[in-house]
C-alpha cells in the first residue's frame, strides 16, 4: 500500500520499548489483583507480590462468591442494564447528534448546550427526585429503571462527542445522497452512521464503564435480590470493621471480564470501522 | 397529606390484623454488611421459627453509602420496614422528620437500661424511638504471647504502659503501638475517645462541655491530644498512610504487640490471629485513681413509620427486645454487647475481659456524640482530623484544641461565652 | 433569508428520543434539587432565602475556608491531570497508530484494562503497592536502590493530593487515548501519503501533518478531563475517605458537595448547602464549557473527510 518502508529497526524497537514500558505500568496493579485473588487472606498481606504457591493457593473468595449470594444472575442483571441502556445511548445519541450537527435550525446552539447540561452536573444529586418519579411509576426493583437511568446519563457525552464526529461527515457524499432523493432518514442510517462507526465505538466504552462500575443507583432504584448487579453484590464483602478482600477481589476481578470483552467488541468496530471508511 | 398518609397505615395495620396467616416480608436496613451471614444463618431462622407466618430479609448496605441511601429511600419512600439506628443525633434527626416512628409505649422498652435507650431518645427522654441492640467498649488488646516473650505485663498506669512501649521498642522485634492515621477515625476513636474519659473524667466532663462549664482548650481535654502526639512515637514506619484494613492486619500477622482496639475487633481478632491474646482497660493516670471506660451505645432498631407492614415489623422488634435475640447476638458477635438489663451468658473469653470492666470502671459515652455534633462543623468529624493531625505531628495539641474550641463555639451557644 | 421553509419534521424526530428521556429523568430531577439552594431548613420547615445559602458559602469563614480550599485542590487536581494524561495518552495514541505496528490491538487492550477497573479495587491495589507495611513500593524501589526515596505518600498532606492525581492519571488514560486514537486512524491515507512525497516523515509528520487535524479531539479530551475532573469524587472517597484525609488536603469539590449534601457520620445531610455548592461546581463547569464552546472550539479547524 505505501510506496516506501517507513519503518527502520532502531526506530521499532524504540517504540516497542516505549509501549511496553507503559503497559507494564498499566498492567502491573492489575497483575497485583489477579495474584491475590488467589490467595489467602494471610498469604495477601504477608507477601503481597509473591505469586499463590502451594502454601497460598486459596481460592476461598472465588468460593464465597459462588456460595453467598446468587452472582450468576447479577452478572445476567449487569449484562442486560449496560447492554440495552448502550444501545438506546447509541441509538438516540446518534439521532440527535445529528440533528444538531447537520441541520441549522434556530435553537441549534441552545439546544446543544441543553443537551450538554447533563456532563456537568453529577446525576447522583438528583437522586431523591428520580427515586421519586420511579417509585410513582412502579418502577422501582426493576431493571427498567437503571436503564432509564442510564440512558439519561449517558446520552449527553454520547451526543457531544458524536457531534463533533459527525460535523467531519463530507457534505458532498451526503447531498449526493439528496440529489439521488434519499430521505433524510435514510441517509442517517445508511451513509453517516457507518461513516461514524469508530466514534460510536468510542462513545460506546466510555459510556458502558460508568454503567458497569455503578454501585449507587442499583443501590438506590433496584437493591432487591433479583434486580442486583455484579458491583452491587460485591459490596456485601465490603464491612463496616472487617472486609472479606478475598471475595471483593475475586468478585471483582470475575467482573472485569464482560467488560473486556465488549471493550475488545467495540475497538475491533473501531478499526473496522476506519478501514471500511478509508475504502469507500 | 401527612395525616392522609397516618390513616392509610392505620387502615393498612388494622388490615394487616386481620390477615395475619398470610405471609408478610419485611425488610430490614442495614449498615452492618460484616453480619450478614450471622442474620442469614442464625438470628433470621431462630425468628422465622416462632413466626412462620413472617419472612424477614436482612439488606445491609454498604457503611459509606449507608446514609446516604437510607435518607435517600427514606425521603422518596421505598425503604424498608425497619431501620437500624445509628446513635444519637442522626437516627433523632430522622424521628424529628417523622420518618421513625415513636416505640416509647412498647413494653420491651423496660427490659433496657435508661443509660441505653438515652441514644435512641429525645433530649427530654419522653420518647424513645429506637429498640437498643449493642453497645462497644474500648480498650486495648494485645499479643499475649509477645509479652510473654518480652516478660512484660499488661499497665494498670500511664507510666507502666510507656515503660511497656519502650520495651517493645527497645527490642525491635514487634511494632509497640498499632495504629495509622490514614483513614482518620481510628486515632480519633480508638485514641482519644479510647483514653479521653481518663482525663477528663468520663461523665463529668463530657455532661460539663455539654453544659458550657468545661472547654476543649482546658487541660483535661487537652492531655489526650498530648498522649496521642506521644503515641507517634512508638507507631510503625510510614503510619500516615496506614489504613485501618492495615492494623488489623498487621496485629491478626502478628507484628505488632498492643492494639488500641474497639471490642468488635474480637471476632475478627480471634477468627484471624493464631497466637493468644488478652486485653486491658485504658490505664489510669496514677495507682488507685477511678478507671473509665468508653462504653458506646452503637446500633439499634427502628421502625420506618411509612411501613406498610407494621404488625410484622412490630412483632419482630418485640422479639428484639427480648432474652432470646440478646443471647444470640452477643454470642455470634461477641464484642457487641447486648443491652439488655437480664444478664446475657457471654462464653467468648475476651469478651468476658471487655465486659469485666463494666464493674470496677466508670462508664462514659463517647463526648463528641450527644448534642455537640448537631452543628456545622460537626465536632466529631472535626475530631478525626484533630486526633490524625497531632499524630502527624502537622498540629501541636494546643493548636488543635484551640481549632476545635473555636469551631464548636461557632454554632454551640453554652460554649459562646 | 425569510425563505419559508416548511416543518422539517425529521430534525424534531431525530431528537425526541434523546430529548424526552434525558429531560425526564435527568434534566427536571436534577433542577428540582439544583432549587434547594434557593431554600433553608427551619424548624418549623423549609424557607425560601433566595440567595442567602450562597452568601454563607462564601461569606461564612468556615464555609468559605472549605470551598476554598476544595476549589484549590481541584484546579490541582485537573491541572496535574491535563498535564500528564493528556500528553502520555496522546503519545500512546500516536504510537499505536504507527503504520504496521506489531501487537498493536494487545497494547491497546492492555493499556485500557485500569479504565475498566471499578472504583473500589483502584482504591484497594494501589493503597496496597504504596503502602509503607506491605512493602511492594518500598522494595521496589531498593531494588534499583532508591528506597530512600520512599516516603508514605498517601499519608502526607504535602504528597496526598498529587499521589492521587496520578493515580487517576493512571486509570483514565484510556479515555484520551482511544478518542485521539480514533481521530488518529480517521486521517485519510491520501493526506499521509501526500505529506510522504513531499519527504514529511516521522516526528515532523505527526507535529505538522498529524496534530494540526487532531485538534478538535484534543479540545473535546481537555474539556471533558475538566468537567470530569470538576465532577471527581469516587476515587478521593475510595482512596482517602469521605474526610478526605489527611486534615482535608485531598478534599475536591465534588467530595466536599456529597459530604455536605449527604452528610457523613455524625454529620447530617444538608440538602440545601449541597445543592449550594452543587450549583456553584455546576457555574463553574459552565463557564468552563462555553469557553471552550465560544473561545477554542470556533476557532478550531474542522477537516471533512
Amino acid at each position: 500500500m505505501s510506496i516506501s518502508a517507513r519503518t527502520s529497526m532502531p526506530r521499532t524497537v524504540a517504540v516497542h520499548t516505549a509501549l511496553i514500558l507503559y503497559t507494564l505500568i498499566a498492567l502491573f496493579p492489575v497483575f497485583v489483583i489477579l495474584i491475590n485473588s488467589m490467595k489467602s487472606r494471610k498469604a495477601i498481606f504477608r507477601e503481597p507480590l509473591a505469586l499463590p504457591g502451594p502454601d497460598t493457593f486459596d481460592l476461598v473468595g472465588f468460593q464465597t462468591v459462588l456460595t453467598q449470594g446468587n452472582f450468576p444472575l447479577y452478572f445476567g442483571n449487569s449484562m442486560i442494564v449496560t447492554v440495552v441502556s448502550l444501545a438506546l445511548v447509541l441509538v438516540f445519541g446518534a439521532m440527535a447528534a445529528f440533528a444538531l450537527s447537520e441541520y441549522r435550525f434556530r435553537g441549534n446552539f441552545l439546544m446543544g448546550l441543553y443537551l450538554a447540561i447533563g456532563i456537568m452536573i453529577p446525576i447522583r444529586l438528583g437522586t431523591v427526585a428520580i427515586l421519586k418519579l420511579m417509585a410513582a411509576a412502579h418502577l422501582t426493583n426493576t431493571l427498567t429503571s437503571l436503564i432509564l437511568v442510564y440512558t439519561a446519563q449517558g446520552l449527553p457525552l454520547a451526543i457531544f462527542i458524536l457531534s463533533e464526529f459527525m460535523r467531519t461527515v463530507s457534505d458532498d457524499l451526503k447531498n449526493a445522497g439528496r440529489i439521488d432523493g434519499l430521505s433524510e432518514y435514510w441517509i442517517f442510517f445508511t451513509l453517516v452512521l457507518p461513516l461514524v462507526r469508530p466514534a460510536m465505538a468510542t462513545v460506546a466504552v466510555f459510556t458502558m464503564i460508568p454503567i458497569w462500575n455503578d454501585l449507587w443507583f442499583p443501590l438506590i432504584l433496584a437493591p432487591s435480590e433479583s434486580t442486583k448487579t455484579v458491583t452491587l453484590g460485591a459490596q456485601t464483602f465490603i464491612g463496616q470493621y472487617v472486609t472479606n478482600w478475598n471475595a471483593v477481589l475475586a468478585s471483582l476481578s470475575l467482573a472485569i471480564l464482560p467488560v473486556l470483552v465488549l471493550y475488545m467488541i467495540f475497538s475491533r468496530q473501531l478499526i473496522r470501522g476506519i478501514t471500511s471508511g478509508a475504502v469507500k | 397529606m401527612k395525616s392522609y398518609a397516618i390513616a392509610a397505615i392505620l387502615l393498612g395495620t388494622a388490615l394487616a390484623g386481620n390477615a395475619a396467616l398470610a405471609e408478610t416480608t419485611i425488610t430490614i436496613e442495614s449498615w452492618r454488611n460484616d453480619d450478614l451471614p450471622i442474620w442469614q444463618k442464625e438470628i433470621i431462622p431462630a425468628f422465622e421459627k416462632d413466626h412462620p407466618d413472617i419472612k424477614v430479609v436482612f439488606a445491609p448496605s454498604a457503611p459509606t453509602e449507608y446514609n446516604a441511601a437510607l435518607n435517600s429511600k427514606l425521603d422518596a419512600g421505598t425503604a424498608g420496614d425497619l431501620i437500624t439506628c445509628r446513635p444519637y443525633d442522626a437516627s433523632l434527626a430522622l424521628y424529628k422528620k417523622g420518618q421513625l416512628a415513636d416505640l416509647s409505649d412498647m413494653a420491651e422498652m423496660k427490659n433496657f437500661p435508661e443509660v441505653a435507650k438515652s441514644a435512641w431518645q429525645t433530649d427530654d427522654g419522653a420518647h424513645t424511638f429506637c429498640m437498643p441492640m449493642a453497645s462497644v467498649i474500648h480498650g486495648f488488646i494485645y499479643n499475649k504471647d509477645a509479652f510473654d516473650e518480652l516478660g512484660i505485663t499488661p499497665p494498670k498506669t500511664v507510666d507502666e504502659f510507656y515503660a511497656d512501649l519502650d520495651k517493645i521498642k527497645a527490642d525491635g522485634s514487634y511494632i509497640p503501638l498499632d495504629m495509622g492515621t490514614h483513614d482518620q477515625w481510628e486515632a480519633a476513636t480508638m485514641g482519644y475517645q479510647n483514653i479521653g474519659p481518663t482525663y477528663w473524667k468520663g461523665e463529668e466532663g463530657r455532661k460539663a462541655l455539654i453544659a458550657g462549664t468545661q472547654k476543649l482548650t482546658d487541660p483535661d481535654w487537652v492531655e489526650p491530644l498530648k498522649q496521642l502526639a506521644k503515641w507517634s512515637n512508638y507507631l510503625g514506619d510510614g503510619y500516615q498512610a496506614q489504613t485501618y484494613p492495615d492494623s488489623q492486619n498487621l496485629f491478626t500477622l502478628g507484628r505488632a504487640a498492643i492494639y488500641p482496639a474497639g471490642s468488635w475487633e474480637i471476632p475478627g481478632f480471634e477468627a484471624q490471629a493464631d497466637f493468644k491474646m488478652g486485653a486491658f482497660a485504658p490505664p489510669v493516670q496514677k495507682v488507685g485513681d477511678t478507671c473509665y471506660i468508653s462504653d458506646q451505645p452503637d446500633h439499634a432498631m427502628g421502625l420506618n413509620a411509612a411501613s406498610k407492614n407494621k404488625d410484622a415489623a412490630m412483632t419482630f422488634l418485640q422479639w428484639l427486645g427480648g432474652q432470646d435475640f440478646a443471647q444470640i447476638y452477643a454470642n455470634s458477635l461477641p464484642g457487641f454487647f447486648a443491652l439488655n438489663s437480664a444478664p446475657v451468658d457471654l462464653k467468648d473469653p475476651l469478651a468476658q475481659e471487655f465486659l469485666s470492666w463494666r464493674k470496677d470502671c466508670k462508664s462514659t459515652i463517647r463526648s463528641t456524640y450527644q448534642i455537640l455534633s448537631r452543628g456545622t462543623p460537626n465536632l466529631e468529624n472535626a475530631t478525626w482530623a484533630a486526633s490524625a493531625n497531632v499524630m502527624n505531628g502537622t498540629q501541636t495539641p494546643e493548636e488543635a484544641a484551640a481549632d476545635l474550641q473555636k469551631d464548636l463555639a461557632s454554632w454551640y451557644k453554652p460554649q459562646q461565652n | 433569508m425569510s425563505e419559508r421553509t416548511p416543518f422539517r419534521w425529521h430534525i424534531a424526530v431525530f431528537l425526541a428520543p434523546a430529548v424526552v428521556i434525558y429531560t425526564l429523568v435527568m434534566i427536571i430531577p436534577l433542577f428540582a434539587t439544583l432549587d434547594l439552594s434557593l431554600y433553608s431548613a427551619t424548624e418549623t420547615g423549609t424557607k425560601f432565602v433566595g440567595l442567602e445559602n450562597f452568601r454563607t458559602l462564601f461569606g461564612d469563614a468556615h464555609w468559605a475556608e472549605q470551598f476554598w480550599n476544595a476549589f484549590w485542590n481541584n484546579v490541582w487536581f485537573f491541572l496535574i491531570n491535563m498535564a500528564v494524561q493528556n500528553p502520555v495518552g496522546i503519545a500512546l495514541a500516536a504510537l499505536l497508530s504507527l503504520p504496521r505496528l506489531r501487537f498493536a490491538a494487545l497494547y491497546r487492550s492492555a493499556i485500557f484494562v485500569p479504565t475498566i477497573l471499578s472504583f473500589v479495587i483502584v482504591g484497594f491495589v494501589w493503597k496496597l503497592i504504596l503502602s509503607p507495611i506491605w512493602g511492594i513500593a518500598p522494595s521496589m524501589l531498593a531494588a534499583i536502590g532508591l528506597r530512600h526515596l520512599f516516603e508514605p505518600w498517601l499519608g502526607q498532606e504535602t504528597t496526598a493530593l498529587t499521589t492521587v492525581a496520578l493515580i487517576s492519571v493512571w486509570q483514565f488514560i484510556g479515555i484520551p487515548m482511544m478518542l485521539i486514537y480514533a481521530a488518529l486512524l480517521s486521517i485519510p491515507e491520501e493526506v499521509i501519503e501526500a505529506a510522504e512525497v513531499d519527504g514529511i516523515t516521522g516526528m515532523a509528520q505527526f507535529w505538522k501533518i498529524k496534530l494540526p487535524l487532531i485538534l478538535p479531539s484534543i479540545g473535546i479530551i481537555s474539556i471533558l478531563t475538566f468537567v470530569g475532573n470538576f465532577n471527581a469524587f469516587d476515587l478521593i472517597y475510595v482512596a482517602q475517605g469521605a474526610l478526605a484525609g489527611p486534615d482535608f488536603s485531598t478534599d475536591i469539590l465534588g467530595t466536599f458537595m456529597y459530604r455536605t449534601f449527604f452528610g457523613f457520620q455524625l454529620q447530617l445531610g444538608d440538602p440545601n448547602m449541597g445543592a449550594t455548592i452543587a450549583s456553584v461546581m455546576f457555574f463553574i463547569i459552565l463557564i468552563g464549557v462555553c469557553l471552550y464552546l465560544f473561545g477554542i472550539q470556533r476557532r478550531l479547524r474542522r477537516y471533512q473527510f
